[in-house]
Parts: structure tokens; sequence; C-alpha cells
């Protein structure tokens, strides 16, 4: 029987819980107005918002030009 | 055993006293909060590059911070180090073992790492003529489902046997280990101060690290099975979750709760890996079902797929400048959408 390891999991258990449930806690309302305005803020510099010209664009492929 | 049950009270108390300071703080969903906010446009991508050299699964892929090249790992047993650009593969690492699960870049370009059901994180230098094994971090008792690198000289792995460690790339040896969670660790993000990370669990919980010291600082609840893939909010405040209970959800770090749960009654499988555009507007998030499902993370709302694959997405990546999303499947391909 490991009752003594059963007793230090255990404290261990409510010391974690203790530390986690005296955190400051903001209200979701001003949270998610912040994450919005960071998101807008940055939607102009966001390549898959704004999307990519092909003058740009690294990945569309070169084709090439042949006088003739 | 009178100490026990007290204890065992005390853990149910504190359980309902944090579940009461959430809700006092929820006093609004992200979903509604956003309702004012422009949707996001309609998102079609098209495959720019399809990267074939792979002859097995792929489990893993990694964006370098050059925003150009990239490591992929698959069960033939190799890493390939890929330039996107191009679609060439620039250098082909021969793995001691096969059976691996996750593939990383350092931030420097100089080394890449990998490690799977080894239970070893295998750490390789680039840039000696020869590709050299630096390091073979062997610590776990379970296998190695996720490694990061901080530097050249750090790294931070999760494993199967419950745990995340810090490790010392000069001595070899686990500087810290992350000891709280109750089934096997699948994945890992850092923070963007670097100061701390979160991990996501098949104990369907995602936790907060301090990196310094080893506290576990929140605990995230909600999903119902396996998280499989997790990411920070490009700005740290919040962190994306994906999980086996074939949804996404969204956690905001100083409310200390869900704020959003990205779902879909037609869809039934799991979600296997996730990557945010560089706002954080979209969520690159692949799923069993062998498609790539695009959302929007404020407003929850599904907009765009990428279909291409012929198996299970098994990782998404987007690089430090946002051009493209790379998809990597168990059909042996990488593909590159913008």
């Amino acid at each position: 029987m490991s009752g003594s390891s059963n007793i230090v999991a255990m404290k261990k258990i409510v010391q974690q819980l203790r530390f986690e449930a005296n955190i400051n806690r903001v209200k979701v309302s001003q949270a998610a107005a912040e994450l919005q305005q960071f998101c807008i803020q940055n939607a102009l510099q966001d390549p898959m918002l704004t999307g990519v010209s092909s003058s740009t664009n690294p990945f569309r492929t070169q084709k090439v030009c042949s006088f003739l | 055993m009178g100490e026990i049950e007290q204890m065992k009270k005390e853990a149910e108390a504190l359980k309902t006293q944090i579940e009461a300071a959430r809700k006092a703080v929820h006093d609004t969903d992200m979903a509604s909060a956003a309702s004012g906010v422009a949707p996001a446009p309609r998102v079609q991508l098209k495959t720019r590059r399809t990267l074939k050299g792979h002859l097995a699964k792929i489990y893993a892929m990694h964006w370098s911070t050059d925003n150009r090249l990239m490591v992929s790992a698959s069960q033939d047993g190799k890493l390939l180090i890929w330039d996107s650009h191009s679609g060439n593969k620039v250098n082909a690492v021969p793995l001691k073992s096969s059976w691996v699960m996750t593939c990383a870049y350092a931030p420097s370009g100089n080394l890449v790492a990998s490690g799977g059901l080894d239970n070893m994180c295998t750490v390789y230098n680039l840039k000696t003529p020869v590709i050299k094994t630096v390091k073979e971090l062997d610590a776990h008792t379970g296998y190695l489902s996720c490694a990061r690198f901080l530097s050249d000289t750090e790294v931070l792995t999760a494993s199967g046997d419950t745990t995340c460690a810090l490790w010392d790339l000069e001595t070899g040896k686990q500087k810290t280990v992350f000891l709280n969670h109750v089934g096997d660790c699948m994945c890992l993000s850092l923070s963007p101060d670097m100061n701390s990370f979160v991990s996501g669990a098949c104990d369907s919980l995602a936790k907060l690290w301090d990196i310094r010291d080893g506290q576990c600082k929140q605990t995230f609840l909600g999903h119902t099975s396996d998280i499989n893939a997790i990411s920070f909010y490009p700005g740290g405040n919040a962190i994306i979750t994906g999980s086996d209970d074939c949804t996404c959800k969204m956690y905001d770090l100083r409310a200390d709760q869900e704020v959003i749960s990205y779902q879909d009654a037609a869809l039934n499988s799991g979600v296997t890996s996730l990557a945010l555009s560089m706002s954080g507007r979209l969520i690159f998030a692949g799923y069993d079902d062998f498609n790539c499902n695009i959302w929007d993370s404020l407003k929850g709302e599904k907009v765009g797929v990428l279909s291409g694959h012929d198996n299970r997405v098994s990782c998404t990546g987007v690089p430090p400048d946002g051009m493209c999303v790379c998809t990597g499947s168990w059909d042996s391909f990488l593909k590159i959408w913008n």
C-alpha cells in the first residue's frame, strides 16, 4: 500500500489548485475587445487576408517570356 | 485515511471556486463580442507547390525563420529539408529510428531536431560539411510527440510519458521537468515572448507553464478528448487548441477560460494539427477527413477549405511572414497554398 505517496500526490494536487484559484481574471468582454483590436490592426499585414499579388508571390511559378 | 478525505474535499471545493470565478467574468463570448466586426473574406487558396519526395506518411513539418526553408519528417525514416520557393530538396537526414512523430527547425537555421517512438529527441547540425548528430536527448520514458528550439542551446519537448521538459543542448540533460498532466502530452507551443509555453494532452487539458520555474500557471478545460494541436495566438493573450473531439477552441489566458469553439455538426473527424495566419484572424486546421478547414477565429465561422490530399492531413504550418500555409499528409506529400 502506497498510503504516504497518495498523500504526497494529493497535497500536490491541492497546492496546484490553490495556485490556480488565486489568479486574477479579466472580464471576457474586455479580453475579447483587445483580441479583436489586435486582429484588426494587423489585418492589412496579413497576406492570407489581403491576398498575395502574383508579382510579389514567391510561390508563383515564373513564366518565361521569349522574344520571337 | 482521514487526511486524504479532507484533501479530496478541499480539492473539490477549489474546483468549484475556480468554476465560479470563471463564470463571474463570463459576461459575453467571443462570437457575440465580434458581431460588429466585418466578416473575414471568403478564403480561396490555390496549391502553389506539391512537394514530392517522402515515401511514407508525413507526420510533422516546421518552417525555418527565413520563411523559405522547411523541414518535414516521415516514417520512411527521413527528415527532408526543402526550399519551398523552388520546391527542391536541400538536404536529407537519415534517421536511426523511422518511427518519427515530430521535427523542428532552430530559429538560427543551424540545427534541426526529430523524435518519436524512440523516446529521444535527436539534434542535428545542418551547417557542418556532412550533417552530424549533435546530441541525443534521452530521458523521457515515453514517445516524443513534439519538440521546439528556444535557441541553439535549449530545446523544449513534450512526451507520451505525460511530462514536458526543457533541455540544455550543451550537457544533453533536462534543466526543468514540467509535471502536471495525467495523460500523454501531444503538442506544445512557445509564447511569443518565450517566457512560457502551453501544452495539450490526452487528458483533454491544455496547460500554461512558466519556462524558468517549471510552474503550471493555468489549466484549461472544455475538450472531451485528446488535444492533438495547440498554438499561441500572435500577441500572446490567447491559445487555440485542436482535438480528437472534432473541435478547435480558443482559450483566453487573461479570462482563464474557453471563449469560442470552432465546430460544425457535419464535421466528425478529429483535428490533427493547426496553424494561424499572421494576424491570428484565420485558423488553418487539419483533420482526419483529409481536409484542412479554415476558420474565422473571431466569429467562429468556417470561411474556406483546402482539399487536395488523399489521406489525413497530419501537420500544418504558416511561416513567420505569413505568406502561405503548408499542409503535410499521410499521402506522403506536402502542399503549399496561398
